[in-house]
């Protein structure tokens, strides 16, 4: 591809100049308008709340300053809501990759009788469902509200990673192997666990970023099933206090102090977003490759 | 006939033995299989509400039936022409926007020749994917703040006036939309590379010696390539017209805006969840479903008549 130019009749010519620069601007202009908010609330995260009550912060922090980190964690909510993302995210990995895995390795198996009619079942899901209320109903007749399970429980599997679990299995798990092993006289279990698990460790890698991002992002659950603070994950608490203003200003006696915190509390928004996003974001370059494939996966047809 | 009776008794004892040969198989799908029953068939199950008077004491199958009463209510309800072409209206725009994007996206990434560029304009565009929803319109609040917004004084050095963008009714489609676009461009537009990676180098070398510019290889070989990917994309894309995400606009919404931001899902939750008419919001939802089945169907068949690819 490289070797183009040497050719005589390949020699770049002036339409291509020209479409290579519009595409370089096009690019720039995507790459900018994507990375400057990120950049932008970093950056103000980190300055003076002072400097941002002012509208000061262009580009990078002004009079940098960790004031922000710092009220950020003296409030209660947000360090319960951190633990209790945590908890969610621990818990209901763990569950989706259990269900996940048990069932796509039963569904690569030919021998599963019905399991056309099992994949179709849940397929269907993906193009219909009961919506909402009766979904609302279903948890609170089940699990109940307000409860630590409504937020593992009602998403234990996504068809979607299913299917792409068994994608990956069928591929790389050849029946002939089983075979084998069945007649060296291991039944399922054995070999579901001691081979065909260790050899899926890619998959289950995708699909734990897959689901853990899932988890830690989940706002629908909390905001519909939860109501006390107790139980509320991260996300609500910065929809509270982000959105809704939610801080509890009022409960400051000195009216000076007061004035004080609410300079800081526009700060200390700035600092919530990104300690609420840091997770995600530092595990992002790590698995973006597992990731993609697993995007990849995802799309061959099932 | 005793030899054909024996056979047939020993295909069914053969399928039986298979059964149960394999029945540590049934155990391991059974999580997934009551998962799927209970939590995604039960819902379906439900949705008879959609037809019921319902009464917490009878339950759902008890209720009076009412047949078609809740949906003739929800369609001469004043606010129903409003509802539901506000839903309309904020997925075809989303379509209109959303779907093409990533497309020039991936076919501009794709002309990049350094690989080390290449890989950072996907990780870049790709990272907002990873950003919550909350997070996402948090940010959108922070530089749209009437007080200290970077984006709010860069429209009041334009204008001379300071608007606050989260409250003016006008804007809300348009951010919506755009902060939508901002967050999946790059997401959506790996499968767009990977469809142009499969595409053989010597395509591009024929194309080239025969003089065709580079403008004309991307119409000619590259979006051809992108079509299939690209059907069964915007099949989905299609399908989800109906399906706002629920999230984002209920975060984005202020009793400002909701002349604009009120679409049925967020309806349905007001009516459903927090005044209790489950009933009444159960068929708005489904009426909402409806569409948006029919939406998919009917855009696979189109697509599989056209000859491209399509989802089943």
């Amino acid at each position: 591809m490289v070797k183009h130019t040497s050719h005589p009749s390949l020699r770049s010519t002036g339409a291509d100049k020209v479409f290579d620069v519009v595409n370089g601007l096009f690019l720039t202009v995507i790459a900018v308008v994507v990375i400057y908010p990120l950049v932008y609330v970093v950056s103000a995260s980190f300055s003076s709340p002072g400097a941002v009550s002012r509208g000061a912060v262009i580009l990078w922090p002004v009079e940098p300053s960790l004031e922000g980190y710092k009220a950020v964690f003296k409030y209660d909510t947000v360090i319960t809501g951190y633990l209790n993302s945590l908890f969610y995210m621990g818990v209901g990995t763990f569950i989706n990759l259990v269900v996940t895995m048990t069932a796509a390795y039963a569904l690569a198996q030919r021998e599963l009788l019905g399991r056309t009619a099992i994949m179709v079942l849940f397929t269907f899901t993906l193009l219909f469902s009961g919506g909402i209320i009766p979904f609302y109903l279903v948890v609170k007749n089940t699990i109940g509200l307000n409860n630590r399970l409504d937020m593992v429980i009602p998403n234990a599997m996504s068809v979607a990673n299913l299917i792409i679990a068994r994608t990956f299995i069928q591929q790389n798990l050849p029946s002939d192997l089983r075979e084998a092993a069945r007649i060296d006289g291991s039944d399922d279990f054995y070999f579901f666990f001691k081979i065909a698990l260790p050899l899926s460790a890619p998959i289950i890698g995708v699909l734990t970023v897959l689901y853990a991002v899932g988890h830690w992002n989940s706002f629908f659950y909390p905001f519909i099933f939860l109501s006390s603070k107790e139980l509320f994950p991260l996300q609500i608490v910065l929809r509270n206090i982000v959105l809704m203003n939610e801080m509890g200003v009022d409960s400051y006696q000195n009216v000076e102090y007061a004035a004080r915190v609410a300079g800081l509390n526009d700060l200390l928004k700035f600092s919530l977003i990104v300690v609420a996003s840091l997770p995600v974001l530092v595990i992002y370059p790590f698995v973006q490759r597992y990731f993609v494939k697993g995007i990849m996966i995802g799309s061959i047809k099932g | 006939m005793h030899v054909r009776n024996t056979r047939r008794e020993t295909s069914f004892g053969t399928l039986l033995r298979r059964i149960a040969g394999s029945w540590q198989l049934y155990v391991l799908i059974l999580p997934a299989f009551l998962y799927i029953l209970i939590f995604r068939y039960g819902p379906m199950y439900g949705l008879q509400l959609a037809f019921k008077s319902y009464n917490v004491r009878l339950g759902i199958t008890g209720s009076p039936f009412v047949g078609l009463e809740h949906f003739r209510r929800f369609l001469s309800y004043y606010r129903f022409g409003e509802i539901f072409s506000n839903t309309i209206i904020l997925g075809l725009y989303k379509l209109a926007v959303g779907f093409p994007i990533p497309i020039l996206l991936a076919l501009s990434i794709n002309e990049v020749r350094s690989p080390g560029i290449k890989r950072f304009l996907q990780t870049v565009t790709y990272a907002p994917y990873f950003l919550s929803v909350v997070v996402v319109v948090g940010i959108v609040y922070q530089l749209f703040s009437p007080h200290y917004g970077i984006l709010t004084g860069l429209i009041r050095s334009l204008t001379g006036k300071t608007i606050n963008i989260m409250g003016t009714p006008e804007a809300f489609r348009h951010v919506f939309v755009w902060t939508d676009v901002w967050q999946l461009m790059g997401y959506q537009a790996i499968l767009y590379l990977a469809a142009l990676s499969a595409v053989p180098p010597e395509l591009y070398e024929a194309a080239a010696i025969d003089g065709a510019s580079k403008f004309q290889r991307l119409l000619h070989i590259d979006i051809p390539s992108l079509l299939p990917t690209a059907t069964v994309l915007f099949i989905l894309e299609v399908s989800r017209i109906m399906d706002i995400s629920f999230e984002k606009v209920i975060l984005l919404q202020t009793p400002l805006n909701l002349r604009v931001s009120e679409v049925l899902t967020t309806y349905v939750y007001k009516v459903g969840i927090l005044e209790g008419y489950f009933d009444f919001a159960t068929a708005i939802g489904l009426f909402n479903s409806i569409i948006n089945l029919v939406l998919v169907v009917t855009m696979n068949t189109i697509a599989r008549k056209w000859g491209e690819s399509s989802l089943w």
